[in-house]
């Protein structure tokens, strides 16, 4: 083996791409490791952004995920302010965009660069436009709801949308949630517990626009004013959170020998994408086994777990002598999200279950267990407002061989439990 | 190994429960974190850094 087939290049320094690098230098990789992140920062945790950093709990340092003595501990060849843009599957070659267009000859590659948040066509340069992706995103809508008084527009009532709303409410701004899903996070929720969650943002005095389509952003003097919905209402704002989705960040991949780019990097059950290139955390879409499908999670739980998983399978793939077989990843998702004082918790999968089945707990309306999946089986399960060894011990449901029937029994014993 | 964990950090997912039990525990009352064990032994050593690795909040570190 040549020296330059000692490298192996991750490429994203968020949480899957690290994990991936701790990864394989405690497996015992003792070649080169190239993380390559575009942001100038360290690996940092995006999650607290849509909470922590944007209310003004945290400082922004307090995301880091490694600190400094840890990071050197692992002896990386970091390369931040770094963006990949081509890769060879034949040559194992990644390009770099560092002005000299250098060429990393790899013995493999993890691809961890994630999703980037969509935007709405025409809105480029307006001032008051937001988007929430990256700690520099919130840091500029933070700048914004540090003033006090603002009216927030969010655009997308899914799980981030969903998260501002709440953050912004807590630090006393107007705030409307405008939405194509009749019910804030209705996709992942399912419609009954969303209706529940409308209420909790109604309660705190957010205005919800449920079920309505943005024709435009009005802006006056480059500067948003406001924004247009598709039956003609007219939502005042200062600002406008952008929170429709997100795109995988697959550009740098594509060239005539491209594996599968169609939403995300296609990979096997291994997380391996083609010989020597594996796929981890947002961006990967990958087998499961377990579900029998092709899966893509947005989950922070999923860049962890994907991230030491992709790195295990590459190592094993480069020497199977040294470090073992492959191992198909089959995990049971996870996710949480904060809003106001409530706490949810999922294991599994909820979107596009056909049924669900909701067992409220007392008097409180937001105290539920609840199934999804059917019509057999059950893929997911939710708790909201229960004790974190209730959450827990939800989970086997979610990951568990019974039919939909056994375990809709099972999930009163369960919680009592 | 000696671990400590960051509390106010913790979203009690649980996760490292789920790895590593002899070592993680959660407080019944809002789920956070309780190291069972800061200086586990040897044969624990590797579930305790998947558990690092993987936790969602970062809220554990190991030091060796």
């Amino acid at each position: 083996m040549s020296a330059a087939r000692q490298r192996i290049a991750v490429i994203g320094a968020s949480a899957a791409g690290l994990a991936a690098a701790e990864g394989l230098r405690r497996l015992g990789w003792d070649g080169v490791i190239t993380l390559v992140g575009d942001e100038p920062h360290p690996p940092y945790d995006r999650p607290p952004l849509s909470k922590q950093v944007l209310s003004g709990a945290w400082p922004p340092e307090r995301t880091t995920l490694r600190d400094p003595g840890r990071l050197a501990a692992l002896g990386l060849d970091l390369r931040l302010g770094t963006r990949a843009v081509a890769y060879d599957p034949a040559l194992r070659h990644v390009t770099l965009d560092d002005g000299e267009r250098t060429v990393l000859e790899c013995a493999g590659v993890v691809a961890a660069t994630g999703v980037r948040a969509r935007t709405l066509p025409g809105t480029e340069g307006v001032e008051g436009v937001h988007v929430l992706r990256t700690l520099r995103d919130a840091l500029a809508l933070r700048r914004r709801l540090a003033e006090p008084g603002r009216r927030l527009a969010v655009v997308g009532s899914g799980v981030l949308g969903a998260e501002v709303a709440a953050a912004a409410r807590g630090l006393g701004h107007r705030v409307a949630l405008v939405g194509a899903q009749d019910t804030p996070m209705e996709r992942v929720l399912g419609r009954e517990v969303g209706a529940l969650l409308a209420e909790v943002h109604r309660a705190h005095g957010v205005t919800l626009y449920p079920g309505r389509t943005v024709t435009a952003i009005a802006a006056d003097g480059g500067r948003a004013r406001g924004v247009e919905l598709a039956d003609g209402t007219f939502v005042e704002a200062d600002d406008v959170l952008v929170a429709i989705g997100s795109e995988p960040a697959v550009d740098w991949l594509r060239g005539p020998a491209a594996p599968d780019l169609s939403d995300g990097l296609g990979c096997d059950r291994y997380c391996a994408a083609a010989p020597g290139l594996y796929g981890a955390g947002d961006v990967a879409r990958w087998y499961h086994p377990g579900l029998g499908r092709h899966i893509r999670i947005e989950h922070r739980m999923n860049a962890g777990e994907q991230g030491l998983a992709a790195a295990r399978n590459l190592l094993a793939e480069l020497d199977g002598e040294r470090f073992g077989e492959r191992r198909p990843f089959e995990p049971v998702p996870y996710f949480w999200s904060d809003q106001y004082d409530l706490k949810l918790h999922a294991y599994g999968v909820l979107a596009g279950a056909v049924r669900t089945e909701v067992l409220r707990l007392g008097e409180d309306p937001l105290r539920l267990a609840a199934l999804y999946g059917g019509p057999d089986r059950v893929t997911g399960v939710l708790g909201i407002g229960l004790t974190p060894r209730q959450a827990r011990s939800l989970r086997p449901l979610a990951a568990g061989p019974g039919t939909w029937e056994e375990a809709v029994a099972r999930l009163g014993e369960t919680v009592a439990a | 190994m000696n671990i400590t964990v960051d509390e106010a950090k913790c979203c009690g997912a649980g996760q490292c429960v789920l790895v590593a039990p002899d070592v993680f525990d959660q407080r019944d009352e809002d789920g956070i974190v309780v190291l069972l064990d800061a200086t586990p032994e040897a044969g624990l050593h590797a579930a305790v850094r998947d558990a690092a690795t993987i936790c969602p909040a970062a809220a554990i570190q190991v030091h060796e």
